[in-house]
């Protein structure tokens, strides 16, 4: 315990000293870490970050539905349903293959260019669906390797007792396999808050944008630095909320296991 | 024979010799025009050759001339030609450098101010000198005076809009950064937030999709986007100075001693009116209306 104390201790005083003490220090403090500057932008960053919140809220939820129901999809059995397995595949490949920033480009800029009748304009309704679509993909393969640890035996169980497929699915196998997978879900949710500063590329001013407002204004990369605390200061809590929640759920299984 | 030959060349050398002398002592590409500025005195990136930067792509009117080049779109800032390539070589001959001592680098316009040793010896970029941004870096004096404008496209009602209390009611937009978005949240006030892009292109994009009803652009830029950038466009109108007049400088590394020179080169550009000539040359269109 002590050594560890100690060797932390000279560890950060060593990293300190180099950063503090180098040349550039002072330049860095001014344009990174000035007070002045922060205090001037972080109220309009944070009401810009409402945004961010409202993106990624709505997105999350369709997530959640979307994904669940291509892993389903993608789960299905016998050959009759190859072609929607197939689809469900040649979805995930693709919207975890093209990188975030260019569907939120092609779609944002791309659809509205189209001038079709009917069909929203407006730059968040298209930048919260591209981030549905990418993240769909990758919150699917979540929920299918949740599906997929699930013993086969508990679905042949199921099945046994008169289960159709679907009432298996519903009632025995997704329960158990959601709960395997809250931590990596989890990992996704953050990953997409992150991810809602792109929508700001279709000219929607989030909390992202807001900063590259103010820095230029001032030439001054504070804002950068008060957006970072914003974002962090959301993560950090939902983290540890989901590491009790896991925890809890684990203390009930093991409970029950043991009585 | 042998020795003769040997004689011619030593006289055409000494000549030659004498002619270089001649040469620099009068006014003659490497040598700065500017006393007090003597070139081998200047402080420099690159010993013996200025290191410019500008953005890219690089647009009209103020760069010009195309690009053969793979590193620069649309236009390459070597040509010379466009108000600002022509203002960088004004600028440079005064100080003494012929046009291959004069280097370019593509750098965007957020990088230009970040903080720790810049690459180039000035930056050149339609970059407004506001007091908030001297505090990272040091500004020339103004090689050109600003004015805001809208364009939109022709069918949108906006366009026939005369007033800058009309505006209001619009979805503007403007790329992120610029003066011209300062403009809009502070005199414009639209019911509606403005949109911020991160590229010109990109605000040109959304008045195409009609994401936006109207883009606010600096006034000389608007003959291109107009013309070139957006089919079935206008120009508004500009925008009135309201508050202090937005003056372009030349970015420089905070406290380079290298700006006191090439203020002058600007000073002696301004005196003997060349400054004038090339805005009337590069951007010479006044005939949009002011919006009161």
């Amino acid at each position: 315990m002590a050594v560890a104390l100690v060797s932390t201790a000279v560890f950060v005083a060593v990293i300190v000293l180099v950063v503090v003490r180098s040349a550039g220090w002072d330049d860095l403090k001014e344009a990174f870490f000035s007070r002045q500057e922060f205090a001037e932008a972080f109220p309009d960053i944070l009401s810009a970050f409402w945004t961010n919140v409202k993106i990624f809220l709505i997105a999350e939820v369709f997530i959640l539905v979307f994904a669940l129901a291509i892993a389903v999809l993608r789960s299905l059995p016998g050959p009759v349903f190859f072609p929607i397995r197939a689809l469900a595949v040649v979805y995930v490949d693709l919207f975890r293959g093209i990188p975030t920033i260019l569907v939120i480009y092609i779609l944002g800029f791309g659809v509205p260019a189209l001038q079709l009748p009917h069909v929203p304009i407006d730059p968040l309704f298209w930048g919260v669906v591209s981030l549905v679509l990418v993240y769909s993909a990758y919150v699917s393969e979540v929920y299918r390797a949740g599906i997929e640890s699930v013993h086969p035996s508990q679905a042949a169980a199921a099945r046994s007792l008169g289960l159709t497929h679907g009432q298996s699915l519903r009632f025995v196998v997704v329960p158990q396999a959601v709960r395997r997978v809250i931590p990596p879900l989890l990992n996704d949710f953050i990953g997409l808050q992150k991810d809602t500063a792109l929508v700001g590329l279709l000219g929607v001013v989030e909390a992202f944008r807001q900063s590259q407002i103010e820095v230029a204004a001032s030439f001054n990369y504070t804002p950068y630095i008060a957006t970072a605390i914003i974002f962090v200061a959301l993560t950090v809590p939902m983290a540890r909320f989901t590491d009790w929640l896991v925890a809890r759920d684990k203390r009930r299984q093991q409970a029950g296991r043991l009585a | 024979m042998r020795a003769a030959f040997f004689a011619l060349a030593l006289t055409t050398f000494a000549l030659a010799l004498a002619a270089t002398a001649i040469g620099s002592t009068a006014e003659s590409a490497g040598q700065s025009q500017i006393t007090g500025c003597a070139k081998a005195s200047l402080n420099l990136v690159q010993e013996g050759q200025l290191s410019l930067a500008t953005d890219n792509p690089a647009f009209e009117p103020w760069w010009f001339g195309g690009s053969k080049s793979k590193a620069w779109e649309i236009n390459d800032p070597r040509t010379g030609k466009g108000y600002e390539s022509a203002v960088a070589y004004g600028i440079a001959k005064r100080l003494g450098f012929t046009r291959a001592q004069v280097t370019w680098q593509a750098v965007p316009f957020l990088k230009s101010f970040a903080p720790g040793k810049k690459s180039f010896d000035f930056y050149i970029a339609q970059v407004s000198n506001k007091p908030e941004r001297r505090k990272a870096v040091t500004f020339s004096a103004s090689y050109y005076v600003v004015n805001q404008a809208v364009a939109a496209l022709k069918t949108n009602p906006i366009a026939k809009v005369r007033s800058l209390a009309g505006l209001k009611r619009y979805r503007l937009g403007a790329s992120v950064g610029t003066t011209s978005y300062d403009y809009i949240v502070r005199y414009i006030k639209p019911d509606q937030s403005p949109r911020v892009y991160d590229t010109v292109n990109d605000v040109v994009t959304a008045v195409k999709t009609k994401q936006i009803d109207g883009m606010v652009h600096d006034f000389p830029s608007m003959g291109y986007v107009t013309n070139v950038q957006i089919p079935g466009s206008t120009v508004v109108g500009r925008l009135p100075t309201l508050g202090p007049k937005e003056h372009f400088g030349l970015v420089f590394q905070k406290g380079n001693p290298l700006v006191r020179c090439v203020n002058r080169a600007i000073n002696a550009m301004r005196r003997d009116g060349t400054l004038k000539r090339l805005e009337v040359r590069w951007l010479g269109k006044t005939g949009a209306p002011i919006l009161k």
